[in-house]
């Protein structure tokens, strides 16, 4: 049996095979709408995640399956006192796969300890996030057909965001990546990628302006700067319009370069640019559902002839 | 000067940087064993100025050495049989350590589970760094 805790727990070619497995669910969706028939899928959410949660009910139900569960801790016997542990095994009894949210770091890696069926890590803290890299990942070999050769510029919080960190080591495995990471002093990468990056010998270069590097790049990845993430709020003002995408701005970019966001989004990129056939944030979250089908599909170990 | 007599069967741990002994004592959990123990601290030291030294009366088995050298590799493990030294052990980092040392990520799975072991691996051997199992923040407290 098989968990996912972390998106190198699969390897390069591991990966290769569940990304066609997605494609192969995106382009013949009927032929595994009854994949799971019979199947129950337990999303056990500690913490609020909305989109997260209704992105795995959505690919056990497109998968024929069934789903259960709770959407935070207080509707849950957590509230009573109940370890994750005991829950775990109680749920055990309840499904055949369990996607866990947790706001404490290594919870679902405890979960799978003591579990008789599969865990998912659907987020624990600000420690792993795995199916969106997976989603992200899903998305641009989906849209550039390969996951090799490019120039990804990085851009907004860069210090405390999850999802920058964890795709960057996913990216890693894979040769001719360029890293450009694009952010305020105050918010750049931490010193263990850049040495990681160094060691590798990966090239990567640092800007603070969004212009200063969008004609290079093949992919940018845009995350939200937050206000609170300055020390004082003369340099938010100063700084915050550099991580805006606007129509201006896009317009210094390749005209075949995507734009991906994990999502939500807050003006970090202009309304006016979703329209832009670069812009395929939203088709990441349709991509997050077939890779979910997929992870469900592969660690449940059912196969679709 | 203090003289402290030999012992038939155990360990004698030299070269211990002076003052941390009792931390020895407590991390080997000698004060659970029912054995004879002589904590020698501020002892004059050639090599280091001042060091500790703890003879452990027991059995060469008894006793998980690992930890010490995680505490501090330097540490010279004399084993004793039939009151001669029959070997000198060489220390080397363990890959992984069991409730020796506590994560204080506040964020942890392990600051709200009951009873969950405290795991740390080795995630670098070059730079000693150890990491927790589940949530990966790296221990970096002096000992």
């Amino acid at each position: 049996m098989r968990h996912l805790m972390n998106p190198l727990d699969f390897t390069v070619e591991e990966l290769e095979t569940l990304f066609a497995l997605a494609n192969d669910i995106e382009a013949h969706p009927d032929k595994y709408a009854h994949a799971c028939e019979g199947k129950k899928l337990a999303t056990c959410f500690y913490e609020p995640s909305t989109r997260t949660r209704l992105s795995f009910e959505s690919a056990m139900l497109g998968l024929g399956g069934q789903v259960l569960g709770f959407s935070d801790a207080g509707s849950s016997s957590a509230s009573k006192g109940e370890s994750v542990s005991d829950t775990i095994r109680v749920i055990s009894c309840f499904a055949d796969i369990c996607a866990m949210r947790h706001p404490k770091e290594g919870a679902p890696m405890v979960a799978a300890g003591r579990s008789s069926i599969p865990v998912i890590n659907a987020g624990d803290g600000g420690h792993q996030h795995p199916t969106q890299t997976l989603t992200d990942l899903l998305t641009i070999r989906s849209l550039k057909g390969r996951l090799d050769h490019f120039t990804i510029g990085l851009c907004g919080d860069l210090k405390f965001g999850r999802t920058v960190h964890s795709l960057i080591n996913a990216l890693v495995r894979y040769p001719g990546i360029h890293f450009t990471f694009i952010s305020p002093p105050e918010l750049r990468v931490p010193d263990y990628i850049t040495d990681l990056l160094r060691e590798k010998k990966i090239p990567y270069n640092e800007v603070i302006r969004l212009e200063a590097c969008l004609p290079e790049l093949d992919l940018l990845y845009m995350t939200r700067v937050q206000r609170e993430r300055f020390f004082n709020e003369e340099d938010y003002v100063r700084l915050k319009d550099f991580y805006i995408l606007d129509k201006n701005k896009l317009s210094l970019a390749r005209k075949d370069m995507l734009i991906l966001h994990p999502l939500p989004r807050v003006n970090e990129i202009s309304v006016e640019v979703d329209d832009d056939p670069r812009a395929v944030y939203f088709k990441q979250v349709q991509y997050g559902v077939y890779v979910r089908m997929a992870l469900i599909l592969t660690l449940l170990d059912i196969h679709v002839d | 000067m203090l003289n402290v007599g030999k012992i038939e069967e155990g360990f004698v741990l030299d070269h211990i940087e002076a003052g941390k002994s009792l931390s020895i004592y407590h991390h080997l959990q000698l004060d659970k064993l029912d054995c004879m123990v002589a904590i020698i601290k501020n002892a004059r030291s050639n090599k280091m100025g001042k060091k500790d030294i703890l003879k452990v009366e027991c059995d060469i088995n008894t006793l998980d050495l690992d930890v010490l050298a995680f505490i501090d590799h330097n540490i010279t493990v004399n084993v004793i049989k039939d009151g001669e030294l029959v070997d000198k052990k060489e220390l080397t980092l363990p890959k992984e350590i069991k409730n020796i040392i506590k994560c204080r990520n506040p964020r942890c799975i392990t600051s709200i589970e009951q009873e969950l072991p405290h795991i740390f691996f080795l995630a670098d051997e070059d730079a000693e760094v150890y990491r927790c199992k589940y949530c990966e923040e790296k221990y970096n407290d002096i000992f």
